[in-house]
């Protein structure tokens, strides 16, 4: 065999970090299957009843149909605000047009729980009970400086030579943003609406903060499970937010790889 | 004739930069004219006030005899081709050329038709089912020409649109930019900072400077005639010579300028010097003639030279000639084999081709 070489330790060292990024979640997936009463090693059998149990147990359909709504409803109303705000920053200037594209990305610069806890000592103060709406409301403020990069990048690509031959053809300006802008951005729009809907569907911290007594979203069911006992069944859950959480931006990717792909590269990124 | 477009004293200033100074220009109906100047002379400024893309700081822009200050880019009916073509990426051919179509109440078959015809004038009939990363930069160039045509606009903007094709297709698409122009009958005003598109394409020339105009007229005068040094420069290689009036007959001025002396310039290229003494005579390079040294008396005005620089370019030859003390340019066709440097020449004019200006600026202007 050779002497191992620098390069060999720095293979070794990288499976090794991967190994402990990965090896717990791996782990997670693969106990979901296991036919156990206890969700532990050795396995003592292949078995699906832990997800069967999971469709029949009403709190958590319940906290996943918070979690789908919050996180539609988050993906839709970040998504406008995001793409308009981008549109403002990239097409329009203003005063004060720097400190307005600072702050909007600042809920990503600061931590998230002083972001939560901030809310909602500001929602005390003003005394509004917590309640669904605001609990929307604290995620719109945290996704949308994702939504904004996303857009801006690709807006900024988009030369404005495009939009004035469109007004100079006829279209006014909100016909143009429908039939030329709009379409030219979709691939970072859908992006943005994506990562939006992932970010809140898994978010826990501020959720912990913000919501109503008994409502619970998917992860903060899962905490709360967590302090009773470790069940098989959270290891189903968590196979199944992976699934949705890693899937459905790759699905969304390659969706927008093949419109991107028919649009053309001239619309694309900055040259 | 009608005026298709009136620019009245109209101003464009960035901050504190003004980009337009006081501009006022009449473009007749149906005629093809051009802005032609170095770059960052305020062309494209001045052609984005009167498309509506920019407002105008002061003064009023009329199309068809109706003030358009404060009608936006949408409402004015014009037809703009951009440099880099602008098609929209994300719609095939016909949609393209049919887009504007639709916010005049064209569709259906009529749309069909007219987007065919357009696509016809521009020759490229074939292409409709095509994306426009499917075409090449010539192509796309005509596309965008038959997307701004079809709507029949009153008046056809083009900033620089030949200026992102290599030098070949170049000179086809501004042969075939003039002939659609002229079937068409459309006013058009053109941007460009390349004398030789503005000489071969325009019924007139805007020469401007600084935001300022600094020469309106036909190609022909504004080439034979330059009212300034700027344009007598900037169209073409010119010579250009400090000397003094030596005698004014009826028909013409002679002048003496170093190194040629009982120069007579005809009267009407020597109108702007209002009886100055003191004159520039400017005689373009085209017009001196580099002959064989001491070759037989061929008329006009001629010295000996002697051959500094020789810039071979084909069919034409660009010499540097040393003439007394001046270094003189001249420009010739090549029959046969051009001098070498060293050599021994006469360069020779015909001082009708000449013209003078007065040496003070400013005179010109009165
Ligand atoms: N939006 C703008 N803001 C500030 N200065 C500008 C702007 N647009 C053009 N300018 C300036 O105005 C001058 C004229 O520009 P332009 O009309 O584009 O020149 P041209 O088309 O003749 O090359 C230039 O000095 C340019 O820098
Ligand atoms: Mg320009």
């Amino acid at each position: 065999m050779r002497k191992p070489t620098g390069f060999t330790w720095i293979t070794l060292w990288t499976i090794f970090v991967y190994l402990f990024m990965f090896l717990p979640i791996g782990v997670v997936v693969l106990l979901s299957f296991n036919a156990s009463q206890f969700g532990s090693f050795p396995m003592t059998g292949f078995s699906l009843q832990w997800f069967g149990e999971l469709a029949t147990n009403d709190a958590i359909i319940r906290a996943f149909q918070t979690s789908a709504l919050l996180g539609i409803l988050t993906a839709i109303i970040s998504t406008t605000i995001g793409v308009l705000a981008s549109l403002a920053m990239v097409r329009y200037d203003f005063p004060g047009k720097t400190t307005i594209s600072t702050l909007l990305i600042a809920p990503i610069l600061v931590p998230e729980v002083v972001l939560a806890v901030a809310l909602l000592l500001f929602l005390q103060l003003m005394n509004v009970p917590k309640s669904f709406p605001l609990l929307l409301m604290g995620h719109v403020i945290f996704t949308l400086p994702f939504v904004v990069l996303v857009v801006q990048a690709r807006l900024i690509g988009v030369r404005r030579d495009y939009e004035e031959a469109a007004m100079s053809l006829g279209a006014s300006p909100i016909q143009t943003f429908f039939r030329v802008t709009l379409p030219l951005i979709m691939p970072a729009v859908m992006a943005g609406a994506l990562f939006a809907f992932t970010i809140s569907f898994d978010d826990i911290t501020g959720t912990l903060f913000w919501k109503p007594g008994g409502v619970e979203t998917v992860p903060t069911q899962i905490f709360a499970m967590l302090r009773n006992s470790i069940s098989p069944e959270i290891n189903a859950l968590g196979t199944v937010m992976i699934v949705l959480t890693v899937g459905l931006p790759l699905l969304g990717l390659a969706v927008m790889r093949q419109v991107s792909a028919r649009q053309g590269a001239q619309a694309g990124a900055p040259a | 004739m009608e005026n298709a477009v009136e620019l009245r004293d109209i101003v464009k200033r960035f901050g504190s930069f003004t980009a337009v100074h006081r501009m006022s220009l009449d473009i007749e109906q149906g005629s093809f004219l051009t802005l032609l100047g170095p770059s960052g002379c305020g062309k494209t400024t001045t052609l984005r006030m009167i498309a509506g893309l920019i407002d105008t700081t002061e003064g009023d822009i009329s199309i068809k005899g109706k003030r358009v200050n404060n009608l936006p880019i949408h409402k004015r009916n014009l037809g703009i081709v951009f440099q880099n073509y602008a098609l929209f990426p994300h719609k095939t051919i016909n949609e393209n050329v049919a887009f504007g179509l639709k916010y005049r109440g064209v569709v259906g078959e009529e749309a069909e038709r007219r987007v065919r015809d357009a696509l016809e004038l521009v020759q490229l009939p074939q292409m409709g089912d095509r994306y426009p990363r499917q075409l090449s930069g010539g192509q796309q160039q005509r596309i965008a020409l038959a997307r701004a045509i079809v709507i029949e606009p009153d008046v056809l903007l083009l900033d620089e649109p030949l200026s992102a094709l290599d030098a070949n297709l170049r000179e086809d698409m501004r042969v075939e930019l003039k002939r659609i122009q002229d079937k068409l009958g459309i006013t058009t005003v053109f941007v460009t900072h390349d004398q030789g598109e503005a000489l071969a394409m325009s019924d007139k020339i805007v020469v401007m400077r600084g935001g300022k105009i600094e020469q309106v007229g036909e190609p022909q005068a504004v080439y034979d005639a330059p009212e300034s040094e700027f344009v007598a420069e900037f169209l073409g290689s010119t010579n250009i010579l400090g000397g003094r009036v030596s005698g004014r007959q009826g028909e013409g001025v002679t002048v003496d300028a170093t190194p040629f002396e009982g120069v007579e310039v005809p009267a009407d290229r020597a109108g702007q010097t209002n009886g100055a003494t003191d004159i520039k005579l400017l005689l373009r390079a085209e017009k001196l003639l580099v002959e064989p040294g001491g070759s037989a008396d061929g008329g006009g005005i001629a010295a000996p030279a002697v051959v500094e620089t020789v810039d071979y370019q084909g069919q034409s030859v660009r010499y540097f000639l040393r003439v007394g003390d001046r270094r003189l340019q001249a420009i010739n066709m090549v029959n046969g084999k051009p001098f070498a440097e060293g050599e021994t020449v006469t360069a020779r004019f015909d001082p009708r081709h000449c013209s003078l200006l007065p040496a003070q600026p400013g005179e010109a202007q009165a």
